[in-house]
């Protein structure tokens, strides 16, 4: 009988654990396992995985290793898990699909001709490298070339060729173009707060209804709106040039203005919302207190109701910042093509080239950012939470 | 009050169409206790909040030392303000609470730790100086305000109702403590407040408010035995009120004659002609029982029958049915009882009672 | 009181159960499901194909869109029992998943045999469809007397002063580059598969790069078009011809040194409707039927006999004109399907500088 509470309780948050389990700790150790680790060749190639294991990667490797090969491609009849070895080979190597693709025909065909007059390819010490460095299940290439660096012949880690990988010039430019929408985000939406803060009744309710309504609205509609209004000739073009303030029209479509302004405006309620909750747990007459201490209005603004509104200024930043850097639609539509943010390449990887450990690698990287960003969030806010 | 140090000349506040101080004339002098008294609603805040500069005032002036504040900002009028609900910033420990209106005015470092250090030793709060607001009790709390609205030495302290959150005991500490702070320190201080006994207890003078206009300033013994009106004479303590006509005036002494022809003598404010309607305002306390037969000289008496006892512990209230209407009488339990019925005879001495006009 | 509140539970449970035992048999039964390129391409195909084959057969037509990627697919097919059916994929997607077989093998007797299909349109999984191309485009309203003719043009911008819109992406960006570099089209490809030839391409691209607008969907080269935020652009010819008739406009399309490629039908593996889709690729391939499709949207069509019924009138507006073909290049699938992941990744960090 006294056991019937417990599981009670148990019974009462287990759709919770679910949930927890299947929409958040699932798919994490996916994408960690996806990133680091790719099985495909140590099991369709398996002799081939042990035998060039002991190649130094000088010339060509020996008979033994070819021979490892013929036989592990004439033994595999999972067409599908050799597609994943030759993804992840001519993901190492270009030109490996072609290579891979006229062996295996014809393999079939004749299996005792030589790979190297099937194409000469395979005497191109380069694609052996490639099967070498992919032989091991796990992997840090992956992580690696993310933020563009790729191991050399000799095994260490160095930079890839410039020019050949730009994930770090992206992941730099999210985080920039991700602060910049912070920073606007805050300019506005920090006086916002403290006006709607400050105001009662049918104002209150205009000035929360304005920051909620883009909430309402979906974002492909939104960027949409802000299309029209950006583009060469656009509503503010033609009001610009309607009032004689410029001649020809500015560019504030498919350019880092336009991206800023349009997520601004997307992300704004997060930075307001969190401001304004924290405002109105403030007392109403400290303002009023400070004043009578003998503070002039911008003072008892810097030291008290700034201070005090502290905390939801750092999560509305934190909010808006971490949303701001998954951003996919809003750069790829109102941005120029130097205005892509990291999501866009995570989508070419994993929709367009189905390359899903490089999808995972950067998807990691973005949430080991968000998660150092948390910790710092915390650590910031518990000052002000002690003191409450 | 000749020192006219503040002043108020019909001073107006209209929140729209709505006036809630109207014409209001009011002088205090330098380091008085003034406590501001009246129901809910009367005006007392709004006062106070046009004093602070946190209202505009739409008609009048309100001047101190001789400088017209009605255009001054709030934060320089040098006044400190204590809240009902203490107002601290949450976000500061005691310390810097208290030292935020001496480094608002600059005060150099090694002063303000000293001073900021007395005024907590003064509220008796020194040890607490690191503490965070939210880590005081209310009482703490209310005394943090008061050290930190007193540490600048302002020219006036304002305090709306700064007792009303605490429990009676605490409260009556604190009011003691405040009193003790405006004699050594010299404050002025105006206070509102709705409790009476509070006000009789710390002022100097009260100011009692009736729906935007004061209709009595005096001292406490003032208010209380000698009303100016029908409405302060009921609203501080307990009275009866027995209607007549001024048959006789003698100095400041004047005759009531009642309806049914009986006539008593009291005191009562000059001004008063014969045939004049006017009401005697009668404490319950001023009032003495006596047996019917006892024999009574050079007082007033008035018959009547015992109606109900109700026993409240240190005293009782006898109510008693006169030709004059009903009579609540205040009596020590030492003295004798009176059955429901009996027929009893009130006395009291023409001083203990007041004229008024109805 | 217990008696009846178990009792409500159990009527309960019966109702769940009847509802989970429906919805069952509900998914057993799962439409024949067609996905395509949606727009008024699929508006197209849904008048000409997929309804009067649903007509035809009883087999209800569900017709979703998609904006390609091969990753869709394979995770479609990976999952197991895909809620796809009949996809059009491009040449790449066919090449790729075709390699990796997560396609159908297709039953040619019922499509007339490859030779009833041009080269490029038969492959063990896939049936060619269309036939469409990437041009050079402009609006005839707009550019006026001398207009542009050749990529050469397309990069000279003292001619034509303004913006150029190119699909985002270094498929097509690439080859252009070089034939406006003077590469002969038919040694685009040659010259691409050495790392010169891609250095050279990067080096051209360079020279445009302050003109340049990247356009990813395939509307948006002709709303770049007609806003005027920019002067001319790539953009699918079918699309265009559209516009026109569709919005009265006069954008040009230069066929010049154009690149086209086939879609293809393909059948997802493991599609549940694997049968019945088998029988809709037949029926919307069938010559009588694909004939009609340039009267909507100007694609070519890689079934011969479909070709030749098509409206002469028609014909000078479709990728697979003679006249059209003879100064066009095909795109080269082998080469991107090898290339496609290295070349995208140096084209972003082009595209970053
Ligand atoms: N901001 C305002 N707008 C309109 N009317 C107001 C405003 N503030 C106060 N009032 C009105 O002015 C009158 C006086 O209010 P005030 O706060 O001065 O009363 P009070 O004497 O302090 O009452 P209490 O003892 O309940 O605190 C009330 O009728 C009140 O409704
Ligand atoms: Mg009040």
């Amino acid at each position: 009988m006294s056991r019937a509470p417990q599981l009670k309780a148990l019974v009462l948050i287990a759709p919770l654990l679910v949930f927890l389990g299947v929409f958040f700790v699932w798919p994490l150790v996916t994408v960690i396992s996806q990133a680091i680790s790719d099985p495909a060749i140590s099991r369709v190639l398996p002799r081939t995985a042990s035998a060039i294991s002991g190649w130094n990667g000088q010339g060509l490797p020996g008979a033994e290793v070819q021979a490892a090969l013929r036989a592990d491609m004439a033994a595999n009849t999972d067409e599908m898990a050799m597609g994943d070895v030759i993804r992840r080979l001519n993901a190492s190597k270009s030109g490996f699909r072609s290579l891979m693709g006229k062996t295996v025909t014809a393999l079939k065909e004749s299996p005792d001709k030589p790979l190297a007059e099937i194409d000469k390819r395979w005497g191109d010490t380069a694609y052996w490298l490639a099967i070498r460095e992919n032989a091991s299940p796990y992997t840090d290439a992956y992580l690696l070339e993310s933020v563009d660096l790729e191991r050399g012949s000799d095994g260490s880690i160095q930079a890839k060729p410039a020019g050949s990988s730009a994930n770090g010039a992206i992941i730099l430019r999210t985080l920039w173009t991700g602060a910049l929408v912070t920073l606007c985000c805050l300019l506005i939406g920090l006086p916002y707060a403290m006006v709607t803060a400050s105001v009662t009744g049918w104002k209150r309710a205009l000035l929360l209804g304005a920051v909620l309504l883009p909430l309402w609205t979906s974002l492909l509609v939104r960027t949409a709106a802000w299309m029209i209004l950006l583009q060469e000739n656009g509503l503010i073009n033609q009001a610009l040039m309607g009032l004689g303030l410029t001649n020809a029209p500015l560019a504030l479509i498919y350019n880092r203005f336009g991206v800023v302004l349009a997520m601004t405006h997307v992300l704004l309620p997060f930075m307001v919302l969190p401001i304004y909750s924290v405002l109105l747990t403030v007392p109403g007459n400290l303002m009023g207190a400070a004043a009578s201490l003998g503070a002039h209005p911008v003072r008892a603004f810097l030291r008290v109701l700034l201070p005090l509104s502290l905390r939801g200024v750092i999560s509305g930043m934190l909010l808006v910042f971490m949303s701001a850097i998954g951003y996919y639609i809003t750069p790829a539509l109102i941005g120029g093509a130097t205005d892509q943010m990291i999501s866009s390449v995570i989508a070419f990887y994993a929709t367009g080239s189905a390359n899903w450990s490089m999808a995972a690698a950067l998807g990691l990287i973005l949430l080991v950012l968000t998660l150092v960003l948390y910790a710092l969030y915390n650590r910031l806010s518990r000052e002000p939470g002690q003191m409450g | 009050m000749t020192d006219s140090f503040m002043r108020f000349d019909k001073v107006t506040k209209d929140y729209g169409s709505v006036r809630v101080v109207e014409d209001l004339d009011l002088t205090i002098a330098r380091g008085e206790f003034v406590s501001l008294l009246g129901p809910s609603g009367s005006g007392k805040t709004t006062l106070l909040m046009m004093l602070a500069g946190f209202e505009s005032v739409t008609a009048g002036a309100i001047t101190l030392d001789g400088q017209r504040l009605n255009d001054v900002p709030t934060y320089k009028r040098d006044m400190g303000v204590v809240f009902q609900n203490y107002a601290l910033f949450p976000h500061m420990t005691i310390a810097r609470n208290v030292a935020f209106p001496l480094e608002m005015r600059g005060t150099p470092k090694s002063e303000i730790a000293t001073r900021v250090k007395r005024a907590l030793d003064m509220v008796q709060l020194g040890h607490l100086s690191d503490r965070m607001p939210g880590q005081l009790s209310g009482g703490q709390q209310q005394r943090v305000a008061l050290a930190r609205s007193l540490v600048f030495e302002p020219r006036v302290v304002l305090m709306d109702e700064p007792l009303g959150a605490l429990d009676k005991q605490l409260r009556e500490q604190m009011q003691l403590d405040i009193r003790e702070l405006h004699h050594r320190l010299g404050l002025t201080i105006i206070f509102v407040t709705h409790d009476q006994d509070e006000a009789l207890t710390m002022s100097d003078r009260i100011a009692v408010f009736n729906k935007g206009q004061i209709q009595q300033c005096a001292s406490p013994r003032q208010v209380y035995d000698h009303p100016a009106n029908r409405f302060v004479a009921e609203f501080i303590g307990e009275t009866n009120l027995l209607a007549g006509k001024v048959s006789g005036v003698d100095g400041g002494r004047v005759a009531l004659t009642l309806p049914d022809g009986s006539v008593l003598q009291a005191d009562g404010a000059p001004g008063f002609s014969v045939g004049d309607d006017a009401l005697l305002s009668l404490r319950p306390e001023r009032i003495d029982l006596h047996g019917p037969a006892d024999a009574l000289t050079g007082l007033n008496t008035l018959r009547g029958d015992v109606a109900d006892t109700i026993y409240q512990g240190d005293h009782l209230r006898i109510v008693i049915v006169t030709a004059a209407g009903r009579i609540i009488a205040r009596v020590p339990r030492k003295a004798a009882e009176w059955p429901n019925g009996s027929q009893v005879v009130l006395s009291f001495r023409p001083t203990d009672g007041w004229v008024i006009a109805p | 009181m217990i008696m009846t509140r178990l009792s409500k539970y159990r009527a309960a449970l019966v109702a769940g159960a009847a509802v989970l035992a429906l919805s069952g048999t509900a998914a057993l039964a799962r439409d024949l499901t067609v996905v395509s390129w949606g727009g008024t391409f699929q508006d197209a195909q849904r008048e000409l194909f997929f309804k009067p084959f649903a007509e035809k057969t009883g087999k209800p037509v569900l017709d979703e869109a998609w904006e390609g990627g091969y990753g869709v697919l394979q995770s479609k097919v990976k999952a197991g029992s895909p809620n796809w059916d009949v996809v059009q994929v491009e040449a790449e997607e066919l090449a790729l998943g075709c390699a990796d077989g997560i396609y159908e093998k297709l039953d040619w007797s019922k499509l007339g045999g490859k030779e009833a299909y041009i080269d490029a349109g038969t492959s063990d999984c896939g049936a060619g469809h269309i036939v469409w191309s990437v041009a050079l485009t402009y609006d005839g309203n707009k550019l006026t007397g001398d207009t542009p003719k050749s990529w050469a043009d397309f990069w000279d911008v003292k001619k034509f002063p303004g913006k150029r819109g190119l699909r985002k992406g270094a498929k097509y960006s690439l080859e252009i580059a070089l034939m406006a570099d003077g590469v002969p089209a038919n040694e685009v490809y040659d010259v691409l598969a050495t790392p010169e030839g891609v250095d050279r391409a990067f080096k051209k691209l360079d020279e445009l790069r302050p003109n340049l607008v990247w356009w990813e969907a395939g509307a948006q080269p002709l709303s770049l078009l007609q806003t005027g935020d920019v002067v001319m652009s790539t953009a699918y010819n079918g699309r265009i011809t559209g516009l026109n008739k569709t919005e009265g406009t006069n954008m040009k399309l230069v066929w010049n040194q154009s690149i086209y490629a086939v879609d293809s039908w393909v059948i997802l593996k493991g599609a549940e409707n694997k049968d019945a889709g088998m029988d809709f690729i037949a029926f919307a391939n069938a010559p009588e039927n694909l004939a009609k499709l340039p009267e909507h949207i100007a694609y070519g069509l890689p079934v011969k006999a479909a070709a030749e019924k098509v409206d002469p009138k028609l014909a000078p507006d479709l990728p697979t004109y003679a006249d059209n073909l003879a100064v066009s290049i095909p795109l080269n699938v082998d080469f991107w399907v090898d290339n496609s992941e290295e070349l995208t990744q140096r084209f972003n960090a082009w595209v970053a500088q």
